[in-house]
């Protein structure tokens, strides 16, 4: 591959310290990266300096430290701003990641737009945490859209499915389970024409392609930190002005007001209304730097050097007698799901794991996915920028030898 | 056999498998040697749900002692259900209880009795352990 990545890529992976681990006495092979990614040397090193130099609390303080780390702490929101192009810093929101990012839009749109009988869509092939925060606004019902059994959604069918009772469209740009994406503009664009607005849960698509959510048109943009090389715990939410300042606050607490009574109680400016207690303005300056370790390699790069890791992996893992890949659209992410034979997936997670190599095992959190193929899970490798051929064909050498012991 | 014994033999079997293949071939292998569950209880009453598998248990008392049988619809879990039956069944309640099961350990499969591990085996031994409380109560009864 001539590409950026490929041509760095021990320069890079030495900056992952933690890949040159063993496990059972052999070299770790991590492929388990949709679930969370490893993080350079400069991310880790960011917290530590952070804890060392520049503690102290936000938003409140006169003294110098308080300035500083406010100061931090407001230039992460800019560079998150810059890294997914939206068009103002108030409209992103620091959250957990991006469940909290979606339960804070379904819980303060839930409360300001959403009656009994009201719809919200959602694709068959979300992650459990774009399903259940919309189930549980009282009185919602929450539609699939379907997907064919390549794994491409049926976008053609959006128009049908929406009524005038539908009052929001949730949808990954990239399914973690199938590694899908979504033609999320297309989406986005049927929905507006109704008048209905797009929460897109990004989680698996910001560590791999180039979003804009500017010519995207979202309303909503969800993403956590940890799926981009940054740390747990801190991920963000993108809402266009217009929506957050008509939305309710999510939770009340410190910070996120603008004067308190008992009387009543006024609510602070964007973005600090949704922002209630101390933020984690240590994961959010980490995050920064992670989101500038990923510019710094560029996202085209990357997306062009997990595409060849995907086509490799993909071709590989074929050779494997009885092996059946779940999700074969067109357009895919760095993510294979696949089982082989009948052998159940946490005996073949179990042993591979034996063999240093980590991947997932189970329902990855979709299940209405498992159901749509009639299974209960699925084996799952994921890719990142670190990874290598060589790793995949460890990947495939350790299949094949799983696919034997069970014959 | 006392269940002491019955560990032992099988720690025994495990001891001199250094590679973790050979291990698992070997869990695998008792699981085949597993006859499993009578159909008529491979139902949700006697389901024992984890995250990543499932596992059956059903007991019953003759004689003063406690007979499992049991299955999983995974090899590894199944294996390691064919042993906890291998080494409980046909024990008196007493004896069950007290047991302390130290041979996954000394096997080096205690990862999957881990609660984190989610496959139902914990729970499938405090299950077999309910069963023999449940049957040692009854014989008080009597």
């Amino acid at each position: 591959m001539s590409n950026y990545i490929a041509e760095h890529i021990d320069e890079i992976r030495a900056d992952f310290p933690i890949l040159g681990e063993q496990v059972y006495g052999k070299p770790l092979v991590y492929l388990d990266n949709a679930a969370t990614t490893q993080k350079p040397r400069c991310v880790v090193e960011k917290i530590a300096a952070n804890y060392y130099k520049e503690n102290a609390n936000v938003h409140r303080g006169v003294h110098f430290l308080s300035q500083v780390a406010t100061e931090a702490h407001e230039d992460a929101r800019e560079t998150v701003r810059r890294f997914i192009n939206a068009k103002e810093r108030h409209e992103i929101i620091f959250t957990r990641g991006t469940t909290e990012a979606i339960n804070l839009v379904a819980s303060s749109f839930g409360r300001a737009k959403v009656q009994p009988g009201d719809e919200i869509l959602v694709t068959e092939m979300e992650h459990h945490s774009n399903i259940v925060p919309w189930q549980l606004i009282p009185g919602a019902v929450v539609k699939p859209i379907p997907f064919a059994e390549d794994g491409t959604l049926l976008v053609e069918q959006l128009e049908q499915l929406i009524t005038p009772k539908t009052k929001l469209v949730a949808c990954a740009q990239v399914s973690n389970t199938l590694g899908t994406i979504n033609p999320v503009a297309d989406i986005i664009k049927i929905a507006h024409s109704h008048g209905i607005p797009v929460l897109v849960d990004g989680a698996q698509s910001v560590p791999h392609t180039k979003v804009d959510v500017q010519a995207l048109d979202a309303d909503f943009f969800a993403f956590s930190g940890h799926k981009i090389y940054g740390p747990t715990g801190i991920g963000a939410l993108y809402g266009k002005e217009e929506w957050l300042e008509q939305l309710p606050p999510y939770q009340g607490g410190g910070d996120m007001i603008d004067r308190v009574a008992f009387a009543g109680t006024t609510y602070a400016a964007l973005p600090f209304k949704f922002e209630a207690g101390t933020p984690d303005f240590i994961g959010s300056t980490a995050l920064a730097e992670a989101l500038r370790y990923v510019e710094k390699l560029g996202v085209e790069n990357i997306a062009a050097y997990e595409h060849e890791l995907l086509t490799y992996a993909t071709e590989q893992l074929k050779t494997v007698d009885g092996l059946r890949i779940f999700g074969e659209s067109a357009q895919k992410s760095s993510v294979v799901s696949f089982l082989v034979g009948n052998i159940h997936p946490y005996d073949l997670g179990t042993i591979l794991d034996k063999l240093g190599v980590a991947v997932r095992t189970g329902h990855h959190c979709a299940q209405p996915v498992m159901d749509h193929f009639g299974i209960e899970g699925t084996v799952r490798a994921s890719f990142a920028l670190y990874n290598t051929k060589a790793e995949i064909d460890q990947l495939v050498t350790a299949v094949k030898r799983v696919a034997r012991m069970f014959k | 056999m006392t269940i002491a014994e019955k560990e032992a033999e099988i720690v025994s079997e495990f001891e001199f498998l250094t590679d973790w293949l050979d291990k698992y071939e070997l869990i695998i292998d008792k699981g085949n040697q597993n006859p499993g569950i009578d159909p008529q209880y491979k139902t949700d009453q006697y389901l024992i749900e984890g995250c990543q598998s499932k596992v059956w248990v059903q007991a019953e008392y003759r004689d003063g002692k406690v007979y499992y049988q049991g299955e999983s619809n995974t090899e590894i879990v199944g294996g390691m259900v064919s042993m906890l039956i291998d080494v409980l069944s046909g024990e008196t309640p007493d004896d069950i209880l007290a047991a302390e099961l130290g041979f996954i350990d000394q096997i080096g499969l205690k990862e999957h009795l881990s609660p984190t591990r989610s496959n139902g085996l914990v729970a499938m031994v405090k299950q077999m352990r309910l069963y023999a409380m449940v049957f040692k109560e009854k014989s008080n009864e009597l």
